[in-house]
């Protein structure tokens, strides 16, 4: 009971956790900002650019004549007309560029999951897609204007440009169906071979309906990508200001084929018809993006 | 697995050809008794379904004509190609002219294409590197759990962007905004080659500077997303360890999460430099044409091999002419796939990234 008071201030060992150093907390703050800060830098530009594209092209669009009329007849400093004959293009293009490339997508990526294993075909495939990920739109242009056009002698087309994006979409739909039927649980297929049912008639009716909601998802997201792709466009078709519904003929007007048309086009009414052409563009990609979420919500496997 | 409690099924030891599931359903025979031969289940040769082989064969199929694409890629460019190669009164590789309009006197070389490609190429690179390290650093160990989902879903709609649209901005939105520091740059560190004044008027900001401002922007998300994977995936018994030895969350980051996610973050900077190497519409839009040839300076116009190309589409119509680009291409896409083929290698049979 006589224990001064002054010792029972003192440690009886100096502390097990030493406090951190200044030194040690700057940097620990440095890195901190620096970090937070670099994500700040990379939303400057998108909220840059869709202030950018809002901003110019949003009056242009809000008149009805935009959705319903094309450039038909129209003189490059006329005000007016609307794009339906590009937009047509932009979806039907992509959507035939979808209807070819999923079949391929999806065969693709069973014979990875399903049937190739650790094959040497199997890793050749798998790396090819990967190369296929990273061949520039430009050039995949090029292949198909030397397969299409030179060798086999079809004139530009809407559905040459479908041929280019398919290069462009197959790998995308590989990638996330790859990655969706990995996650399928094996106890499924195994539970479906226990029964009798036939590897391809599992495949088709178990695997992929488990893993359809992620497919869908990656073939939105891939065709709101290809609608965007303009080298395609520029090599492979020809530019129409009226509407054309063949795809098989004739020059055919998609939006960013408009925009960089118009990009020659030095009056106001230019200025207006590229900007509204890209919130456009914008929209039918945001359009097609939100489907993806959607269909993703809805069709995901029901867990009870 | 190893429980010694679990007795082994008797078609574990049983005879190869015997069904599993008889031979676990009757007991064991009694010694004496002789095992009946079972001939009506000998092993015949397996029986595929027709179903089963049609669709094997077409997923089969579908993965060898990925392959053969990728080769009839190159085989069709370069068929395309050597006609015209041979009609180039200069040499392809090493030339800085670059007339196809007189297809009797074809002078067609690429090395300003490749040097114009590669700088603005390297100088995006050099931008969006630390950039996106910082990013992929943010979301996988700053943010916190909640937002971090969010936040990435922001950095991926910059994906999400077409890059006519990028363009479009980078000429009339971000040049005029990056003229003065262009200006500034030129008359306070002119001296530098590399910020000389250019061959093209500063004032349209149609420069490799503008151009590489734009295709950092562009190649941000595809580095941050192949990061941020990596980084996730560092161990967390690593991060634990370092967090049980009082490291500050810099010092788990240095010590556990790079180490871990280099090999990764390298990989993915070289998937964004073969996306920066490809874009081409974006360079076309912001580049402006210059008849003088590239003198190494950032604030240089000119035409990467992608632009090119692109700019002359509309006129292809002799296929001679039109071979001079082809034979570009086909630069330019043996350019991307090895540039792709070392990202990949780097990462190939890892299998911490698995």
């Amino acid at each position: 009971m006589s224990t001064d008071t002054a010792d029972l201030s003192r440690l009886a060992t100096p502390p097990t956790f030493q406090s951190v150093s200044t030194a040690r907390k700057a940097k620990n703050l440095t890195a901190t900002v620096l970090v937070g800060l670099a994500f700040l830098i990379a939303v400057v530009p998108l909220v840059w650019v869709l202030y950018t594209v809002v901003q110019r092209g949003f009056p242009v669009v809000l008149n009805a004549d935009w959705w319903q009329k094309s450039l038909s007849g129209l003189l490059s400093r006329q005000t007016g007309g609307g794009v339906y004959h590009a937009i047509y293009g932009t979806l039907v293009q992509g959507l035939v560029c979808g209807l070819i490339s999923v079949p391929i997508g999806l065969f693709v990526a069973v014979y990875l999951v399903e049937y190739g294993g650790r094959s040497r075909l199997s890793k050749a495939t798998t790396f090819m897609v990967d190369i296929l990920t990273g061949v520039p739109s430009i050039v995949a242009a090029l292949f198909v204007y030397s397969l299409w056009i030179t060798t086999f002698g079809f004139g530009r087309s809407g559905f040459a440009v479908s041929l280019a994006l398919v290069l462009l979409m197959v790998p995308v739909i590989v990638r996330t169906t790859e990655e969706m039927l990995k996650i399928v649980p094996d106890e499924l297929r195994e539970a479906s071979y226990a029964l009798g049912i036939p590897k391809w008639k599992t495949i088709v009716k178990i695997v992929i309906p488990t893993a359809l909601s992620g497919i869908l998802t990656g073939v939105m997201l891939a065709l709101a990508r290809v609608m965007g792709e303009t080298a395609p466009v520029l090599v492979l078709a020809a530019y129409a200001p009226y509407i054309n519904y063949n795809l098989f003929d004739g020059p055919m007007a998609s939006l960013p084929l408009l925009m960089t048309s118009e990009r020659n086009n030095p009056t106001e009414a230019g200025f207006d018809r590229i900007w509204g052409a890209a919130i456009t563009l914008v929209l039918i990609i945001t359009l097609f993006n939100l489907l993806a979420t959607v269909i993703s919500r809805w069709l995901a496997p029901k867990t009870k | 697995m190893s429980d010694p409690v679990v007795v082994k099924p008797p078609g574990g030891t049983g005879p190869a050809g015997a069904p599993r599931g008889a031979a676990a359903n009757t007991p064991a025979p009694p010694p004496e008794a002789p095992i009946p031969p079972q001939t009506e289940v000998e092993p015949k040769s397996p029986h595929v379904r027709p179903g089963d082989r049609i669709f094997k064969g077409l997923a089969t199929g579908s993965g060898v004509f990925i392959v053969a694409l990728i080769g009839a890629i190159g085989v069709f460019l370069l068929v395309q190609a050597i006609p015209s190669l041979a009609l180039d009164n200069v040499n392809f590789l090493f030339s800085r002219e670059w007339s196809t309009g007189d297809v009797g006197n074809m002078r067609f070389g690429i090395l300003d294409l490749f040097l114009v490609t590669v700088v603005s190429a390297a100088f995006a690179l050099i931008i969006a590197m630390p950039i996106a390290l910082g990013i992929a650093l943010f979301l996988t160990q700053y943010a916190p759990r909640r937002l971090a989902r969010p936040f990435a879903y922001v950095i991926d709609l910059l994906a999400a962007v077409p890059s006519i649209i990028f363009g479009l901005w980078g000429l009339f939105v971000l040049g005029p905004v990056l003229t003065p520091i262009g200006e500034w740059l030129i008359s306070s560190l002119g001296f530098i080659p590399l910020f000389a004044k250019g061959n093209v008027s500063i004032a349209l900001g149609g420069t490799i500077f503008t151009a590489g401002i734009v295709l950092a922007v562009m190649i941000l998300p595809i580095i941050t997303a192949v990061s941020r994977e990596v980084f996730d995936r560092t161990p967390g018994p690593h991060v634990e360890g370092a967090i049980a030895l009082g490291a500050t969350k810099w010092e788990v980051v240095r010590t556990t999460v790079l180490p871990f996610g280099k090999a990764g973050y390298v990989s993915a900077s070289m998937l964004g430099l073969g996306r920066a190497l490809g874009e081409t519409i974006a360079l076309t839009i912001i580049l402006s044409a210059t008849g003088s040839s590239f003198g190494w300076s950032l604030f240089d116009g000119g035409a990467t091999f992608a632009s090119k190309i692109a700019l002359a589409a509309p006129e292809f119509n002799d296929p001679r002419s039109a071979g001079a680009y082809i034979a570009a291409g086909l630069v330019l896409f043996v350019l991307t796939f090895v540039v792709n083929a070392i990202a990949r290698s780097i990462v190939a049979g890892r299998k911490e990234y698995e």
